[in-house]
């Protein structure tokens, strides 16, 4: 943006809008870590109030921690949703490349085919996922959650990517040939370092639900050994009595990975998102 | 060591027809250049030559081998494209030396090759950098050194100086011109600036409609054109046209005059006309008039001139330099 078409009033507002959006979308966030470092009573009394000496209680997070299987809960949870994301950017890119590259007969077909799955929600198959997994003996593994979730990733991914590799230059790809790359140097050399920003993108769109997910690992994977982190958080939640310093602990933990996924992508995110409409 | 021949070449893609039949004859160590307007085909048929399309029928080859089947990178070939192409995450040198890299060069021989050709390009200063710390006159310098490197058969260039600036695309154009005496390669050049193919090229094959018009040196293209594509393509401004009944001649169908080859005169003359515009180049004054007899006609004078507009003057072909052409738009000699 050039200096002189800003005026001051104009970037006040539009930074005042920016920090009441930041303050509502960070308030949850703030109102779960104050709150699980409180005591019980302090929770009820006074949820909006910071913890004070008299009502600091480490209490939840000593429950969670000392259940000791909260280690084993994320670690399935990290085991999923990095895998996860490794398959469908693998095998999303290849898709996309195929799709932009190749002129072949059905091209667009398979292109709305891949795409269809935007449209559709997975959950509606959830009871042939169940009984295929059943069939295949791949119920209570974590294979059987990777599994379900790089194909729900996958054709966001197709979609975004496929649109980012056209923009990658002919020339350049023809370079390549010329000197001898094969189609596959080509498109892992040339083309995906060049399309990162909306790798990083589709990334952190596959990573979210991913994490967040409920659904799949209490049908899929409810054995001890297989609950992910949002499964796991369940237990402290019970029917007549819910221990929310628990709860609340479990919770902040379960944000930290997500954060530290997030930075690691996110300079390469804002890329990706504002790409397209400058350019 | 670097011969191309091409024998009865089509493509189309789908129902479109892009190449009607193209055979030619490039001789070791010749600059051609082909040149058209934007969809003759000239670039597709230089992308078949690489290998990077495939012809629908016909022959490709290269030093008396036909090479329809082999890849690009077997087939002996350097490419220089319009948008450079360098690889982004590579440095300069490293750009340069991939293809031998790749072809498994010894890692001396892949220093030598690339250091002779940066010092052919003054190069040496930037081996280090990445292109995006170049300029645009140093990226094409370093896509050309790209395919110094490799030591190919054949250059091809794909309209390498349309991305440069005016000044830029003279010294790179001299450059190129060098080049192509020190190394005595064959090249291949495509282009739709006439001033390019005509300064660079041995050889200048006109395509327009996926058809060679003709193939000539520059001076022969300039002063037998074959038909009426190329007497209008070839020369700027462009040559006159003027409907041989209209000037009472029965020997052809349109008569053609180059701009440069008629002279005004304020007494007496051939035409009488009215100057709609004239425009003052310095080294030539060119003088848009209306004629009765003729019709609109364009004059080059050299020098300095002043005429005005609206003012009458006579306009006289040199007749040595008339172009006859017939009904089918071809030259009569």
């Amino acid at each position: 943006m050039s200096k002189a078409r800003t005026s001051l009033s104009r970037t006040a507002l539009v930074h005042a809008a920016l920090i009441a959006y930041t303050l509502v979308a960070v308030f949850p966030v703030f109102l779960t870590i104050i709150n699980s470092m409180k005591n019980r009573n302090a929770i009820f009394r006074n949820p909006m109030q910071l913890p004070t000496p008299s009502t600091f209680d480490l209490v939840g997070y000593q429950t969670v921690l000392g259940q000791g299987d909260f280690a084993l809960y994320f670690q399935n949870s990290l085991i999923v949703t990095v895998v996860s994301i490794a398959l469908v950017l693998l095998f999303g890119a290849m898709a996309a490349f195929a799709l932009s590259e190749y002129r072949f007969r059905g091209n667009t077909l398979m292109g709305l085919y891949l795409a269809l799955g935007i449209m559709i929600p997975i959950r509606l198959g959830t009871v042939a996922i169940l009984q295929g997994m059943v069939a295949t003996g791949l119920v209570n593994t974590l294979t059987a959650l990777i599994l379900v979730y790089t194909a729900q990733g996958l054709p966001l991914a197709v979609f975004i990517l496929s649109e980012f590799m056209r923009t990658v230059s002919d020339d350049l790809k023809n370079a390549g040939r010329i000197d001898g790359l094969s189609e596959y140097s080509i498109f892992f050399r040339l083309v995906l370092p060049l399309v990162r920003p909306a790798m990083a993108t589709v990334a952190v769109f596959t990573m979210i639900p991913i994490w967040n997910d409920l659904w799949f690992p209490l049908i899929l994977a409810p054995s001890e050994a297989t609950k992910t982190v949002t499964l796991g958080s369940q237990i402290f939640i019970g029917q007549f009595v819910t221990n929310w310093n628990a709860v609340l602990a479990a919770l902040s933990l379960a944000i930290l990975p997500v954060l530290v996924l997030y930075l690691a992508f996110s300079r390469q995110l804002i890329r990706g998102i504002t790409s397209g409409a400058v350019k | 060591m670097g011969s191309l021949q091409l024998k009865s070449v089509r493509k189309s893609f789908g129902p479109v027809d892009v190449l009607k039949g193209i055979d030619l004859d490039v001789k070791d160590g010749e600059f051609v250049i082909f040149v058209g307007p934007s969809g003759c085909g000239k670039s597709t048929l230089l992308r078949i030559i690489a290998g990077l399309e495939d012809a629908t029928s016909g022959s490709i080859l290269i030093d008396g081998a036909e090479v329809s089947a082999v890849p690009p990178a077997k087939r002996g070939i350097a490419m220089v494209f319009q948008s450079y192409a360098l690889y982004p995450h590579l440095s300069v040198k490293d750009n340069m030396g991939l293809g031998l890299k790749q072809a498994g060069a010894p890692k001396a021989e892949i220093e030598a090759r690339t250091k002779k050709a940066s010092a052919m390009l003054s190069l040496e200063k930037y081996l280090d950098r990445r292109p995006a710390e170049l300029s645009g006159g140093q990226r094409q310098r370093v896509a050309i050194g790209r395919a110094i490197v490799r030591e190919p058969k054949l250059f091809l260039f794909d309209e390498p100086l349309s991305n440069l600036d005016a000044a830029l695309r003279v010294n790179t154009r001299l450059e190129i011109a060098r080049l192509h005496r020190d190394l005595k390669a064959t090249m291949i050049y495509v282009t739709h600036d006439q001033v390019e193919a005509m300064t660079l090229a041995d050889k200048i094959v006109v395509l327009d409609g996926g058809v060679i018009q003709q193939v000539g040196s520059p001076m022969e293209l300039y002063n037998r054109p074959a038909n009426l594509f190329v007497a209008g393509f070839i020369g700027s401004p462009a040559m006159n046209f003027i409907d041989a009944g209209r000037l009472g001649r029965s020997d052809a169908t349109t008569i053609g005059i180059r701009p440069e080859h008629m002279t005004l005169s304020r007494e007496s003359g051939e035409w009488t006309g009215k100057i709609v515009h004239v425009e003052h180049l310095g080294a030539d004054t060119i003088v848009y008039l209306d004629s009765e007899k003729a019709g609109l006609l364009t004059a080059r004078l050299f020098g300095e001139h002043h005429y005005q507009t609206d003012e009458f003057v006579h306009a006289t072909p040199n007749s040595g330099h008339l172009h006859r052409f017939n009904a089918n738009g071809e030259a009569i000699r």
